[in-house]
Protein backbone atom coordinates (compact mmCIF):
# COMPACT_ATOMS: atom_id res chain seq x y z
CA UNK A 1 0.00 0.00 0.00
CA UNK A 2 1.37 3.46 -0.96
CA UNK A 3 0.03 6.96 -0.48
CA UNK A 4 -0.83 8.62 -4.10
CA UNK A 5 -1.53 12.41 -3.91
CA UNK A 6 -3.89 12.16 -6.88
CA UNK A 7 -7.41 13.63 -5.61
CA UNK A 8 -10.83 13.81 -7.37
CA UNK A 9 -10.42 15.37 -10.67
CA UNK A 10 -12.22 18.89 -10.75
CA UNK A 11 -14.80 19.84 -13.03
CA UNK A 12 -13.15 21.51 -16.20
CA UNK A 13 -13.31 21.22 -19.62
CA UNK A 14 -12.15 17.50 -20.69
CA UNK A 15 -11.17 16.17 -17.29
CA UNK A 16 -11.65 12.93 -16.83
CA UNK A 17 -10.01 9.71 -15.37
CA UNK A 18 -11.01 7.34 -18.68
CA UNK A 19 -8.12 6.12 -20.43
CA UNK A 20 -9.95 5.78 -23.70
CA UNK A 21 -9.53 8.41 -26.33
CA UNK A 22 -13.00 9.87 -25.57
CA UNK A 23 -12.72 12.44 -28.37
CA UNK A 24 -12.93 9.98 -30.90
CA UNK A 25 -16.40 10.11 -31.06
CA UNK A 26 -16.88 13.49 -31.55
CA UNK A 27 -14.17 14.25 -33.98
CA UNK A 28 -15.83 12.42 -36.86
CA UNK A 29 -19.05 14.58 -36.40
CA UNK A 30 -16.74 17.79 -35.99
CA UNK A 31 -15.21 16.91 -39.29
CA UNK A 32 -18.30 15.97 -41.21
CA UNK A 33 -21.29 17.91 -40.04
CA UNK A 34 -18.53 20.88 -40.25
CA UNK A 35 -17.74 20.00 -43.26
CA UNK A 36 -21.46 19.44 -44.57
CA UNK A 37 -22.37 22.56 -43.38
CA UNK A 38 -19.78 24.54 -45.45
CA UNK A 39 -20.29 22.89 -48.73
CA UNK A 40 -24.03 23.15 -48.40
CA UNK A 41 -23.81 26.69 -47.67
CA UNK A 42 -21.62 27.43 -50.35
CA UNK A 43 -24.13 25.30 -53.00
CA UNK A 44 -27.06 27.06 -51.26
CA UNK A 45 -26.03 30.31 -52.32
CA UNK A 46 -23.76 29.14 -55.66
CA UNK A 47 -27.52 28.95 -57.47
CA UNK A 48 -26.50 27.41 -60.41
CA UNK A 49 -25.38 24.03 -61.95
CA UNK A 50 -28.57 22.18 -59.80
CA UNK A 51 -30.04 20.44 -62.51
CA UNK A 52 -29.28 18.64 -65.95
CA UNK A 53 -31.19 16.72 -67.74
CA UNK A 54 -33.79 15.17 -66.27
CA UNK A 55 -31.95 15.76 -62.31
CA UNK A 56 -32.38 18.31 -60.27
CA UNK A 57 -30.24 18.70 -56.99
CA UNK A 58 -31.65 17.69 -53.86
CA UNK A 59 -30.39 20.88 -52.20
CA UNK A 60 -32.99 22.99 -55.32
CA UNK A 61 -36.00 20.77 -54.97
CA UNK A 62 -38.54 22.03 -54.33
CA UNK A 63 -37.13 24.77 -57.41
CA UNK A 64 -38.96 27.55 -56.69
CA UNK A 65 -38.26 30.89 -59.38
CA UNK A 66 -35.72 29.75 -61.03
CA UNK A 67 -35.95 32.69 -63.22
CA UNK A 68 -35.80 35.15 -60.52
CA UNK A 69 -39.41 36.69 -61.59
CA UNK A 70 -39.28 37.83 -57.70
CA UNK A 71 -36.90 36.25 -55.49
CA UNK A 72 -33.34 37.55 -56.91
CA UNK A 73 -31.10 35.09 -54.56
CA UNK A 74 -30.33 31.47 -55.13
CA UNK A 75 -33.69 29.04 -54.89
CA UNK A 76 -32.13 27.14 -52.45
CA UNK A 77 -31.98 29.71 -50.06
CA UNK A 78 -36.47 29.57 -50.28
CA UNK A 79 -36.76 25.46 -48.62
CA UNK A 80 -33.34 24.84 -47.25
CA UNK A 81 -34.70 25.51 -44.11
CA UNK A 82 -37.10 22.90 -43.84
CA UNK A 83 -34.53 20.49 -44.70
CA UNK A 84 -32.15 22.25 -42.15
CA UNK A 85 -34.93 22.40 -39.29
CA UNK A 86 -35.51 18.59 -39.36
CA UNK A 87 -32.24 17.55 -38.97
CA UNK A 88 -31.26 20.58 -36.51
CA UNK A 89 -34.27 19.63 -34.25
CA UNK A 90 -34.08 15.68 -34.61
CA UNK A 91 -33.44 14.00 -31.39
CA UNK A 92 -29.72 12.30 -32.98
CA UNK A 93 -28.53 14.96 -34.56
CA UNK A 94 -29.13 16.94 -30.98
CA UNK A 95 -27.34 14.59 -28.97
CA UNK A 96 -24.46 14.47 -31.50
CA UNK A 97 -24.73 18.16 -31.86
CA UNK A 98 -25.03 19.01 -28.30
CA UNK A 99 -22.20 16.96 -27.54
CA UNK A 100 -19.57 18.06 -30.77
CA UNK A 101 -20.13 21.26 -30.99
CA UNK A 102 -21.24 22.96 -27.38
CA UNK A 103 -19.21 20.22 -25.62
CA UNK A 104 -22.29 19.39 -23.49
CA UNK A 105 -21.29 17.08 -22.44
CA UNK A 106 -18.01 16.39 -24.91
CA UNK A 107 -18.47 13.08 -23.53
CA UNK A 108 -19.81 10.63 -20.82
CA UNK A 109 -18.49 11.46 -18.15
CA UNK A 110 -16.13 13.85 -19.24
CA UNK A 111 -15.26 18.00 -17.74
CA UNK A 112 -17.42 20.85 -19.67
CA UNK A 113 -16.43 24.31 -19.82
CA UNK A 114 -17.52 26.28 -17.25
CA UNK A 115 -20.94 27.74 -17.82
CA UNK A 116 -22.52 30.32 -15.53
CA UNK A 117 -25.96 29.13 -15.94
CA UNK A 118 -27.67 26.04 -17.86
CA UNK A 119 -31.20 25.85 -18.59
CA UNK A 120 -30.69 22.44 -21.47
CA UNK A 121 -33.69 23.12 -23.50
CA UNK A 122 -36.27 25.09 -21.51
CA UNK A 123 -35.29 28.47 -22.71
CA UNK A 124 -34.79 29.93 -26.11
CA UNK A 125 -33.51 29.09 -28.70
CA UNK A 126 -32.86 25.49 -27.58
CA UNK A 127 -36.62 25.27 -26.74
CA UNK A 128 -37.73 25.41 -29.86
CA UNK A 129 -36.32 22.10 -30.66
CA UNK A 130 -39.83 21.02 -28.98
CA UNK A 131 -41.61 22.01 -32.35
CA UNK A 132 -39.45 19.01 -34.36
CA UNK A 133 -42.60 17.35 -35.02
CA UNK A 134 -43.69 20.45 -37.22
CA UNK A 135 -40.36 19.61 -38.79
CA UNK A 136 -41.07 16.14 -39.86
CA UNK A 137 -44.30 17.30 -41.41
CA UNK A 138 -42.07 19.53 -43.87
CA UNK A 139 -39.99 17.03 -44.41
CA UNK A 140 -42.70 14.63 -45.13
CA UNK A 141 -43.66 17.17 -47.89
CA UNK A 142 -40.14 17.50 -49.13
CA UNK A 143 -39.62 13.74 -49.44
CA UNK A 144 -42.74 13.71 -52.04
CA UNK A 145 -40.90 16.52 -54.23
CA UNK A 146 -37.67 14.30 -54.35
CA UNK A 147 -39.68 10.98 -54.94
CA UNK A 148 -41.26 12.87 -57.96
CA UNK A 149 -37.58 14.08 -58.60
CA UNK A 150 -36.31 10.94 -58.32
CA UNK A 151 -38.93 9.45 -60.70
CA UNK A 152 -38.36 12.16 -63.20
CA UNK A 153 -34.89 11.25 -63.09
CA UNK A 154 -36.09 7.82 -65.13
CA UNK A 155 -37.59 9.92 -68.16
CA UNK A 156 -35.04 11.48 -70.30
CA UNK A 157 -36.74 13.32 -73.08
CA UNK A 158 -39.53 11.58 -72.68
CA UNK A 159 -38.11 8.33 -73.24
CA UNK A 160 -37.49 5.64 -70.15
CA UNK A 161 -33.55 5.28 -68.96
CA UNK A 162 -31.58 5.10 -66.16
CA UNK A 163 -28.02 7.16 -66.19
CA UNK A 164 -26.38 6.79 -62.79
CA UNK A 165 -27.54 10.11 -61.88
CA UNK A 166 -30.90 8.24 -61.94
CA UNK A 167 -29.37 5.63 -59.84
CA UNK A 168 -27.81 8.52 -57.30
CA UNK A 169 -30.85 10.07 -57.05
CA UNK A 170 -33.33 7.24 -56.49
CA UNK A 171 -30.71 6.07 -53.76
CA UNK A 172 -30.67 9.42 -52.31
CA UNK A 173 -34.57 9.53 -51.23
CA UNK A 174 -34.70 6.16 -50.23
CA UNK A 175 -32.10 7.34 -47.36
CA UNK A 176 -34.13 10.35 -46.71
CA UNK A 177 -37.40 8.21 -46.42
CA UNK A 178 -35.84 6.53 -44.28
CA UNK A 179 -34.29 8.58 -42.00
CA UNK A 180 -37.85 10.67 -42.36
CA UNK A 181 -39.47 7.93 -41.39
CA UNK A 182 -37.62 6.92 -38.56
CA UNK A 183 -37.98 10.05 -36.83
CA UNK A 184 -38.84 9.47 -32.85
CA UNK A 185 -42.02 12.03 -33.18
CA UNK A 186 -43.11 9.87 -35.84
CA UNK A 187 -43.32 7.10 -33.65
CA UNK A 188 -44.74 9.20 -30.59
CA UNK A 189 -47.43 10.23 -32.96
CA UNK A 190 -47.57 6.65 -34.73
CA UNK A 191 -48.69 4.90 -31.32
CA UNK A 192 -46.41 5.99 -28.90
CA UNK A 193 -48.56 8.32 -27.27
CA UNK A 194 -51.36 5.71 -26.44
CA UNK A 195 -51.25 4.19 -23.06
CA UNK A 196 -53.41 1.28 -23.92
CA UNK A 197 -53.25 0.14 -27.63
CA UNK A 198 -55.77 -2.81 -27.22
CA UNK A 199 -58.66 0.04 -25.46
CA UNK A 200 -57.70 2.53 -28.37
CA UNK A 201 -59.30 2.98 -31.33
CA UNK A 202 -57.23 1.38 -34.15
CA UNK A 203 -55.69 0.15 -31.90
CA UNK A 204 -54.15 -2.68 -33.22
CA UNK A 205 -53.38 -0.95 -36.27
CA UNK A 206 -51.79 1.91 -34.17
CA UNK A 207 -49.60 -1.25 -32.50
CA UNK A 208 -48.48 -2.46 -35.51
CA UNK A 209 -47.54 1.11 -37.27
CA UNK A 210 -45.62 1.45 -33.59
CA UNK A 211 -43.63 -1.17 -33.61
CA UNK A 212 -42.51 -0.51 -37.71
CA UNK A 213 -41.50 3.17 -36.53
CA UNK A 214 -39.66 1.34 -33.22
CA UNK A 215 -37.69 -1.23 -35.65
CA UNK A 216 -36.71 1.78 -38.04
CA UNK A 217 -36.12 4.11 -34.69
CA UNK A 218 -33.76 2.13 -33.40
CA UNK A 219 -31.49 2.55 -36.31
CA UNK A 220 -32.41 6.00 -36.61
CA UNK A 221 -28.39 7.21 -36.05
CA UNK A 222 -27.39 4.97 -39.46
CA UNK A 223 -30.10 6.60 -41.39
CA UNK A 224 -29.29 10.14 -40.53
CA UNK A 225 -25.54 9.80 -41.72
CA UNK A 226 -26.47 7.70 -44.57
CA UNK A 227 -29.07 10.23 -45.88
CA UNK A 228 -26.60 12.97 -44.84
CA UNK A 229 -23.91 11.48 -47.30
CA UNK A 230 -26.21 10.36 -49.77
CA UNK A 231 -28.16 13.90 -50.13
CA UNK A 232 -24.30 16.09 -50.35
CA UNK A 233 -23.23 13.32 -52.59
CA UNK A 234 -26.40 13.45 -54.70
CA UNK A 235 -26.05 17.30 -54.61
CA UNK A 236 -22.19 17.03 -55.57
CA UNK A 237 -22.73 14.59 -58.57
CA UNK A 238 -25.82 16.58 -60.21
CA UNK A 239 -23.26 19.86 -60.00
CA UNK A 240 -20.09 18.01 -61.71
CA UNK A 241 -23.05 16.97 -64.60
CA UNK A 242 -24.39 20.27 -64.68
CA UNK A 243 -21.39 22.11 -65.10
CA UNK A 244 -19.89 19.65 -67.41
CA UNK A 245 -16.97 18.21 -65.13
CA UNK A 246 -17.99 14.69 -65.78
CA UNK A 247 -20.46 12.95 -68.33
CA UNK A 248 -23.35 11.24 -66.68
CA UNK A 249 -22.83 7.45 -67.68
CA UNK A 250 -26.44 6.06 -69.37
CA UNK A 251 -27.38 2.41 -68.21
CA UNK A 252 -29.99 2.18 -69.98
CA UNK B 1 0.25 -14.98 -9.62
CA UNK B 2 -0.14 -11.80 -11.57
CA UNK B 3 -0.79 -8.55 -9.47
CA UNK B 4 -2.61 -5.49 -10.77
CA UNK B 5 -2.64 -2.00 -8.86
CA UNK B 6 -6.12 -0.35 -7.91
CA UNK B 7 -5.94 3.32 -7.01
CA UNK B 8 -8.91 3.60 -4.47
CA UNK B 9 -10.18 6.89 -3.10
CA UNK B 10 -9.59 6.69 0.91
CA UNK B 11 -11.52 10.17 2.18
CA UNK B 12 -15.03 11.35 3.47
CA UNK B 13 -17.13 14.58 3.00
CA UNK B 14 -13.91 16.89 3.84
CA UNK B 15 -11.63 15.37 0.93
CA UNK B 16 -9.29 12.70 0.94
CA UNK B 17 -6.62 11.01 -1.90
CA UNK B 18 -6.44 7.60 -3.58
CA UNK B 19 -4.32 5.13 -2.38
CA UNK B 20 -2.61 2.45 -4.49
CA UNK B 21 -3.02 -1.21 -3.67
CA UNK B 22 -1.26 -4.12 -5.39
CA UNK B 23 -3.73 -7.43 -5.42
CA UNK B 24 -3.16 -10.68 -7.11
CA UNK B 25 -5.47 -11.31 -9.82
CA UNK B 26 -7.51 -14.67 -10.70
CA UNK B 27 -9.26 -15.58 -13.17
CA UNK B 28 -12.72 -14.47 -13.63
CA UNK B 29 -12.02 -11.70 -11.07
CA UNK B 30 -14.09 -8.07 -10.93
CA UNK B 31 -13.18 -5.18 -9.56
CA UNK B 32 -15.67 -5.85 -6.32
CA UNK B 33 -13.39 -8.85 -5.68
CA UNK B 34 -10.20 -6.86 -5.57
CA UNK B 35 -11.54 -4.23 -3.71
CA UNK B 36 -12.97 -7.29 -0.89
CA UNK B 37 -9.10 -8.52 -1.50
CA UNK B 38 -7.75 -5.32 0.14
CA UNK B 39 -10.96 -5.28 2.44
CA UNK B 40 -10.00 -8.47 3.63
CA UNK B 41 -5.70 -8.15 3.62
CA UNK B 42 -4.43 -4.88 3.29
CA UNK B 43 -7.69 -2.03 4.61
CA UNK B 44 -9.97 -3.78 6.79
CA UNK B 45 -11.31 0.02 7.06
CA UNK B 46 -12.07 0.33 3.83
CA UNK B 47 -15.97 1.15 3.05
CA UNK B 48 -17.86 -0.08 0.04
CA UNK B 49 -21.07 -0.53 -0.62
CA UNK B 50 -22.39 -4.17 -2.03
CA UNK B 51 -24.73 -7.17 -1.56
CA UNK B 52 -25.25 -9.62 -4.21
CA UNK B 53 -22.27 -9.07 -6.53
CA UNK B 54 -24.52 -10.97 -9.28
CA UNK B 55 -25.24 -7.16 -11.12
CA UNK B 56 -28.51 -7.33 -10.01
CA UNK B 57 -29.12 -4.59 -6.68
CA UNK B 58 -27.22 -2.04 -7.90
CA UNK B 59 -25.49 -1.27 -4.61
CA UNK B 60 -21.48 -1.36 -5.86
CA UNK B 61 -21.84 1.47 -8.27
CA UNK B 62 -18.40 3.41 -8.66
CA UNK B 63 -15.87 5.33 -11.46
CA UNK B 64 -14.00 2.71 -12.64
CA UNK B 65 -11.05 3.99 -14.77
CA UNK B 66 -13.06 7.11 -14.64
CA UNK B 67 -16.51 5.33 -16.30
CA UNK B 68 -19.26 4.72 -13.93
CA UNK B 69 -20.11 1.26 -13.49
CA UNK B 70 -21.00 -1.54 -11.38
CA UNK B 71 -17.53 -2.79 -9.34
CA UNK B 72 -19.32 -6.46 -9.76
CA UNK B 73 -19.48 -6.72 -13.09
CA UNK B 74 -16.51 -4.85 -14.31
CA UNK B 75 -13.79 -7.79 -15.04
CA UNK B 76 -10.11 -7.48 -13.84
CA UNK B 77 -8.91 -8.84 -17.00
CA UNK B 78 -11.14 -6.19 -19.26
CA UNK B 79 -9.37 -3.23 -17.63
CA UNK B 80 -5.61 -2.56 -19.27
CA UNK B 81 -3.17 -3.83 -16.21
CA UNK B 82 0.02 -1.65 -17.18
CA UNK B 83 -1.38 1.51 -14.94
CA UNK B 84 -2.99 1.28 -11.90
CA UNK B 85 -6.65 0.98 -11.81
CA UNK B 86 -8.69 3.66 -10.38
CA UNK B 87 -11.92 3.21 -8.24
CA UNK B 88 -13.40 6.69 -7.26
CA UNK B 89 -16.84 7.00 -5.86
CA UNK B 90 -19.75 8.44 -7.65
CA UNK B 91 -19.35 12.32 -8.51
CA UNK B 92 -22.49 13.37 -8.43
CA UNK B 93 -23.71 12.51 -4.82
CA UNK B 94 -21.69 13.55 -1.52
CA UNK B 95 -19.33 10.87 -0.31
CA UNK B 96 -19.69 9.51 2.77
CA UNK B 97 -16.48 7.24 3.22
CA UNK B 98 -14.43 5.69 0.60
CA UNK B 99 -16.45 4.83 -1.94
CA UNK B 100 -19.76 4.52 -0.88
CA UNK B 101 -21.89 8.00 -1.45
CA UNK B 102 -24.99 9.64 -0.20
CA UNK B 103 -27.70 8.29 -2.74
CA UNK B 104 -30.52 9.72 -0.65
CA UNK B 105 -31.35 12.57 -2.82
CA UNK B 106 -33.02 9.80 -5.19
CA UNK B 107 -35.66 8.40 -2.63
CA UNK B 108 -36.09 12.26 -1.69
CA UNK B 109 -36.93 12.63 -5.88
CA UNK B 110 -38.78 9.22 -6.07
CA UNK B 111 -41.53 10.31 -3.24
CA UNK B 112 -42.66 13.49 -5.78
CA UNK B 113 -43.54 10.98 -8.02
CA UNK B 114 -47.44 10.01 -7.53
CA UNK B 115 -47.70 6.37 -7.64
CA UNK B 116 -49.73 4.28 -9.92
CA UNK B 117 -53.26 5.03 -9.70
CA UNK B 118 -56.30 2.93 -11.52
CA UNK B 119 -58.50 4.43 -14.04
CA UNK B 120 -62.10 5.11 -12.77
CA UNK B 121 -64.40 1.59 -13.41
CA UNK B 122 -61.04 -0.57 -14.33
CA UNK B 123 -61.08 -3.78 -16.44
CA UNK B 124 -58.21 -5.50 -14.24
CA UNK B 125 -57.22 -7.79 -17.36
CA UNK B 126 -54.21 -6.50 -19.30
CA UNK B 127 -52.79 -7.51 -22.85
CA UNK B 128 -49.54 -8.51 -23.24
CA UNK B 129 -48.99 -5.96 -26.14
CA UNK B 130 -49.77 -3.25 -23.56
CA UNK B 131 -47.01 -4.45 -21.36
CA UNK B 132 -44.69 -4.75 -23.46
CA UNK B 133 -42.85 -1.67 -23.48
CA UNK B 134 -42.96 -0.90 -19.57
CA UNK B 135 -41.25 -4.09 -18.70
CA UNK B 136 -38.05 -2.73 -19.92
CA UNK B 137 -38.54 0.08 -17.55
CA UNK B 138 -39.16 -2.40 -14.85
CA UNK B 139 -35.52 -3.96 -15.24
CA UNK B 140 -33.96 -0.78 -13.34
CA UNK B 141 -32.06 -1.87 -10.67
CA UNK B 142 -31.40 1.52 -9.13
CA UNK B 143 -27.73 1.73 -9.07
CA UNK B 144 -28.45 5.24 -9.99
CA UNK B 145 -25.64 4.95 -12.62
CA UNK B 146 -27.55 7.03 -14.87
CA UNK B 147 -28.13 9.45 -12.20
CA UNK B 148 -24.09 9.74 -12.03
CA UNK B 149 -23.10 9.75 -15.43
CA UNK B 150 -25.69 12.43 -16.44
CA UNK B 151 -23.59 16.25 -16.86
CA UNK B 152 -27.56 17.93 -15.62
CA UNK B 153 -26.21 16.34 -12.44
CA UNK B 154 -22.81 15.70 -12.76
CA UNK B 155 -21.27 19.11 -13.95
CA UNK B 156 -24.43 21.61 -13.56
CA UNK B 157 -25.76 19.98 -10.06
CA UNK B 158 -29.41 21.04 -11.00
CA UNK B 159 -30.66 18.48 -8.15
CA UNK B 160 -33.28 21.15 -6.94
CA UNK B 161 -34.65 21.30 -10.61
CA UNK B 162 -34.02 18.18 -12.32
CA UNK B 163 -35.01 14.88 -11.32
CA UNK B 164 -32.88 12.28 -13.63
CA UNK B 165 -32.87 9.74 -15.90
CA UNK B 166 -34.44 6.74 -13.45
CA UNK B 167 -37.17 8.60 -12.25
CA UNK B 168 -37.84 9.78 -15.74
CA UNK B 169 -37.83 5.73 -16.67
CA UNK B 170 -39.68 4.97 -13.46
CA UNK B 171 -42.55 7.77 -14.58
CA UNK B 172 -42.12 6.42 -18.51
CA UNK B 173 -42.99 2.74 -16.67
CA UNK B 174 -46.46 4.68 -14.93
CA UNK B 175 -47.34 7.27 -17.49
CA UNK B 176 -47.28 4.17 -20.27
CA UNK B 177 -48.94 1.95 -18.30
CA UNK B 178 -52.15 0.91 -19.90
CA UNK B 179 -54.56 1.08 -16.51
CA UNK B 180 -52.65 4.15 -14.45
CA UNK B 181 -54.99 6.72 -15.61
CA UNK B 182 -52.91 9.74 -13.96
CA UNK B 183 -50.94 12.47 -15.67
CA UNK B 184 -47.43 13.17 -14.62
CA UNK B 185 -46.86 15.64 -17.66
CA UNK B 186 -47.23 19.07 -15.84
CA UNK B 187 -44.77 17.50 -12.66
CA UNK B 188 -42.25 16.61 -15.37
CA UNK B 189 -41.84 19.65 -17.28
CA UNK B 190 -41.86 21.86 -14.02
CA UNK B 191 -40.79 20.32 -11.19
CA UNK B 192 -38.58 17.28 -12.23
CA UNK B 193 -37.53 19.16 -15.77
CA UNK B 194 -37.64 16.87 -18.31
CA UNK B 195 -36.06 19.62 -20.58
CA UNK B 196 -33.33 20.06 -19.24
CA UNK B 197 -32.21 17.09 -20.42
CA UNK B 198 -30.54 16.92 -23.60
CA UNK B 199 -30.46 13.99 -24.82
CA UNK B 200 -26.92 13.26 -24.87
CA UNK B 201 -27.52 9.19 -24.11
CA UNK B 202 -25.11 8.83 -21.61
CA UNK B 203 -27.48 7.44 -19.14
CA UNK B 204 -28.28 4.98 -22.34
CA UNK B 205 -24.71 4.31 -22.29
CA UNK B 206 -23.76 3.41 -18.64
CA UNK B 207 -27.45 1.22 -17.65
CA UNK B 208 -26.13 -2.23 -16.75
CA UNK B 209 -29.45 -3.53 -17.48
CA UNK B 210 -28.99 -2.38 -20.55
CA UNK B 211 -32.46 0.05 -20.60
CA UNK B 212 -32.85 2.49 -24.06
CA UNK B 213 -33.48 5.01 -21.53
CA UNK B 214 -33.59 7.85 -24.09
CA UNK B 215 -35.23 6.22 -26.84
CA UNK B 216 -37.56 4.53 -24.98
CA UNK B 217 -38.25 6.43 -21.83
CA UNK B 218 -37.27 9.96 -21.77
CA UNK B 219 -37.80 10.93 -25.75
CA UNK B 220 -41.26 9.26 -25.56
CA UNK B 221 -42.03 11.36 -22.17
CA UNK B 222 -40.98 14.83 -23.82
CA UNK B 223 -43.07 14.10 -26.91
CA UNK B 224 -45.95 13.68 -23.88
CA UNK B 225 -45.01 17.11 -22.86
CA UNK B 226 -44.57 18.52 -26.14
CA UNK B 227 -48.74 17.10 -26.62
CA UNK B 228 -49.61 18.46 -23.76
CA UNK B 229 -47.59 22.19 -23.75
CA UNK B 230 -45.48 22.86 -27.06
CA UNK B 231 -47.91 21.84 -29.82
CA UNK B 232 -50.89 23.97 -30.54
CA UNK B 233 -52.55 21.51 -32.74
CA UNK B 234 -52.64 19.32 -30.00
CA UNK B 235 -53.82 21.24 -27.58
CA UNK B 236 -56.43 22.62 -29.88
CA UNK B 237 -57.31 19.03 -30.80
CA UNK B 238 -57.74 18.56 -27.22
CA UNK B 239 -59.73 21.21 -26.18
CA UNK B 240 -62.46 20.38 -29.33
CA UNK B 241 -62.65 17.26 -27.81
CA UNK B 242 -62.99 18.17 -24.42
CA UNK B 243 -60.22 16.23 -23.28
Amino acid sequence: MAGSPTLLPESRLGSTLRRDPWWIEILPVIIVMGGFSIYATLRAFEGAYYSWGPYLSPFYSPLIDPQHHWWPLSPALLILAGPLGFRATCYYYRKALYRAFLLDPPACAVGEPSRRKYSGETKFPLILQNVHRYFFYLAVLFICFLWYDAIRAFFFDGHFGIGVGTLVLTLNVCLLSLYTFSCHSLRHLAGGKLDCFSCATFGRSRFAAWRLSTFLNERHMLFAWCSLFSVGFADFYVRLVASGAIRDLRLL
Amino acid sequence: MAEATLRVFRGDSNGGQTVDYRVPIAPGMVVLDALHHIQGHLAPDLAVRWNCKAGKCGSCSAEVNGRPRLTCKTRMDDLPQDQPITVLPMKSFPRIKDLVTDVSWNYRVNRKIPAFEPRPGTDWKISQLDVDRVQEFRKCIECFLCQDVCHVLREHDQKEKFGGPRFFVRIAGLEMHPLDGRNRNALLKDELGLGLCNITKCCTEVCPEEIRITDNAIIPLKERVVDEFYDPLTRMFRRIRGK
